[in-house]
């Protein structure tokens, strides 16, 4: 291990973290979207435990408006690497009737994953939930830390956060609490499409460019799906286009795209003049529309 | 590509988060939906220029009161470098933040207001980042276009400032003094035209060039074990592997190490990183060891080379940066978390307060407040493998957790 190149300084940080999810919890669980930035993460934490297996099991947090390739992609995943894996329904958490769903132009699911996630975490006792967020998505999330407590009801408090110095991770906490862990903080959207280049780590074909019946609603291409609430004047349309950032299908606009490789979309990130949560519907309600969800226990 | 992480200082109004929307702007980082996001809100707000600073203040709260309260990160780059800002507030309550950011960090930008000159914060700010040995400073007198771009008031804040210097613990430290106005993009990302008698780089320019050799220190190398690896599967049932991360130096294949505590000998036999073997693990790699005798090795313990121990004991002094609102009285008791081992200490003396703008020092404490910074002693109660922080930057400090609360109430810089 003599490269130490940009890529090589986040990955071996990432590592360390992971590491240091399994020394100090009891009970970790890596958050699993079937997103590229947790499949990122399975990754690292096969390096950090090599010959080993990973010493936790993944979690779904399941919208049921998926797209299919993700689950697919999921479910392959977890065969071909013998990881464990749990799956929670938002559907579920409606039919339980603790959450309502969304109606309307904008309805989504992609807020009420946040109740069924804590009641997960309830379910299984976990105290480290390690996630793949990344301080460049947004800016709330830049000043979260790389382990950060959430009380009883799974609250950030961004003012009274634990300082982080060094490399030190402080992980103690009482019962009841829990640790969100981010391996990945310091990656930007450029460094995560650069490694899975240079790993060659597959990821689903929904990041690449294809033909798809879309949308456009607010200078956003959005999905033609069963899921996605359309107004009989917004034309249906068949585009080339990829997705940047996957999150349910009623809260992920499509880009227009010819990269079908992941050379060629390394290439189109470099160039772009958009933000990848520039693509986030969710994220378009509000200026602070990050920061309320945080607070609220959101991811 | 190297990644270089750069801890920002400054008061209120200095234009730290203009200097560093600024940056971002100039090297085209800004995306279009940012770019418009603060169009928009500079325009409601009645301003007739970008308000950049709109770009890094991210908290509601922020926004609200218009100042910085955390630590904040922005992630630019350019063909050469990926750089992370660890924007830090600069007033007098927020000097844990300005501690943590600057831990993280290898060089540092301290602003200074062109029409202010140095004023007590300045002092602060260039104390704290002298005391956590950053090599690299750059002083950056702003606002220069509010004082008529005048040579003559640069030199005269060079001048004052070079008498701080005077005063620093860590003399080796290299300061670069650089003209800027970050609203006029001013020798900021490109030299400007409007100082002709400054001669050196704009900003960007001097980090762009700085090497590793000019930000990190080399030392001993000191291998913490984070964690056992123990797969038990048939294929490697006999393996047993140390992982942790490489501080300070380089470790390879047949080195002679010492085990601590428990000084037993023996000789690095393989270095994994993932499936793969390496011969050399280099620094701050996060590798896997294996080593040629059966060892009895648990996460705290650490691996040196043969005839490079570091100091063995059971109690220490070190330079506390205290973070919490409770107070810190002498006999109280914490864990100390140093690197990824614990133990227990006790408070033995608090021997003084260190003014942190290099006006002195207090030596009647009864306790140490939020943001005070002291020397202390503590007692363990098992014995820790600690070098002087001016040694070894990572086996020289630790963090101290309240056994209460379970929060990080302070940091500390072993002397």
């Amino acid at each position: 291990m003599t490269d130490t190149s940009h890529i090589n300084a986040l990955e071996n940080e990432a590592i360390y973290i992971l590491r240091e999810v399994a020394a100090q919890f009891e009970r970790p669980v890596l958050l699993f979207s079937g997103g590229k930035d947790s499949i990122t993460l399975v990754r690292l934490a096969q390096k950090a435990f090599w010959p080993a297996k990973i010493p936790f099991p993944l979690m779904h947090i399941d919208t049921g408006h998926n797209f299919p390739e993700t689950i697919e992609f999921r479910d392959k995943l977890v065969k071909d690497l013998g990881l464990e894996l749990i799956v929670r329904k938002v559907q579920d958490s409606i039919d339980q009737g603790k959450v309502k769903e969304e109606t309307g132009r904008y309805s989504s699911r992609n807020s009420l994953q946040t109740t069924t996630l804590l009641d997960a975490i309830e379910e299984f006792k976990f105290d480290a939930c390690i996630g793949g967020a990344r301080r460049d998505e947004e800016k709330a999330r830049a000043k979260e830390r790389i382990f950060s407590v959430r009380d009883d009801f799974g609250q950030w408090d961004e003012r009274n956060q634990r300082p982080e110095l060094f490399d030190m991770l402080n992980g103690q906490i009482e019962l009841g609490q829990n640790v969100r862990v981010f391996p990945i903080s310091n990656w930007t959207e450029l460094d995560v499409w650069s490694y899975i280049k240079e790993e060659q780590i597959e990821i689903p074909s929904i990041y690449f460019a294809h033909k798809r019946k879309v949308f456009l609603r607010d200078g956003l291409i959005w999905s033609h799906s069963e899921y996605v609430y359309q107004e009989e004047d917004e034309e249906v349309l068949e585009r080339m286009v990829r997705f940047r950032t996957v999150g349910d299908m009623s809260c992920t606009a499509a880009v227009f795209s010819n990269a079908t490789d992941i050379e060629s979309v390394v290439e189109e990130i470099k160039d772009s003049t958009i933000s990848e949560r520039g693509a986030r519907i969710d994220d378009k309600r509000s200026e602070a529309a990050m920061e309320k969800r945080k607070q609220q226990g959101y991811f | 590509m190297e990644v270089l992480k750069i801890a920002t200082a400054g008061s209120v109004d200095d234009g730290k988060s203009t200097l560093i929307g600024r940056i971002l702007y100039d090297t085209k980082s800004l995306t279009s939906d940012k770019l418009e996001a603060i169009e928009k809100t500079s325009k409601s707000k009645g301003y007739d220029y970008l308000d950049f600073s709109l770009a890094t203040d991210g908290l509601v709260a922020e926004r609200e009161q218009g100042i910085t309260i955390d630590v904040a990160h922005i992630y630019f780059s350019t063909d050469k470098k990926s750089y992370i800002i660890a924007d830090t507030p600069g007033h007098v309550e927020y000097t844990r933040n300005m501690v943590t950011g600057a831990s993280t960090s290898q060089a540092a930008i301290i602003l200074i207001d062109a029409r202010k000159g140095v004023i007590e914060q300045t002092n602060r700010h260039f104390f704290i980042n002298n005391l956590l040995r950053i090599k690299d400073v750059v002083v950056a007198i702003n606002k220069m276009d509010l004082v008529d771009y005048s040579e003559e008031t640069y030199n005269k804040i060079k001048a004052d400032f070079e008498q701080l210097m005077a005063k620093r613990d860590y003399q080796d430290q290299k300061i670069t003094f650089i003209p800027v106005s970050a609203l006029k993009g001013d020798n900021v990302v490109n030299k400007s035209d409007k100082t002709p008698w400054y001669t050196g780089p704009a900003l960007l320019e001097h980090f762009e060039a700085l090497d590793r050799k000019d930000v990190y220190n080399v030392g001993t190398p000191r291998f913490p074990v984070q964690y056992v690896i123990r797969p038990k599967t048939e294929e490697h049932h006999d393996f047993r592997g140390f992982a942790g991360k490489v501080y300070g130096g380089e470790l390879s294949v047949g080195d002679e190490v010492v085990a601590l505590p428990s000084q037993t000998r023996s000789r690095i036999k393989e270095i994994y990183f993932y499936d793969k073997k390496y011969q050399t693990a280099a620094r701050r790699s996060s590798v896997t060891i294996t080593l040629e005798d059966e060892i009895n090795l648990s996460r705290g313990d650490m691996l040196v080379k043969a005839g490079d121990l570091p100091t063995i004991d059971k109690q220490f002094t070190a330079t506390v940066s205290w973070m919490d609102s409770d107070k810190m009285t002498p006999g109280k008791k914490y864990v100390v978390q140093h690197g990824v081992n614990k133990v227990l200490a006790k408070v033995d003396n608090i021997h003084h307060k260190i003014n942190p703008d290099y006006s002195g020092i207090e030596t009647e404490v009864d306790g140490l407040g939020m943001n005070d910074i002291a020397q202390v002693s503590f007692k363990l109660n098992k014995p820790i493998f600690y070098d002087k922080f001016k040694d070894h930057r990572t086996n020289g400090s630790f963090i101290l957790i309240d056994t209460q609360t379970n929060n990080t109430v302070g940091a500390g810089f072993i002397s």
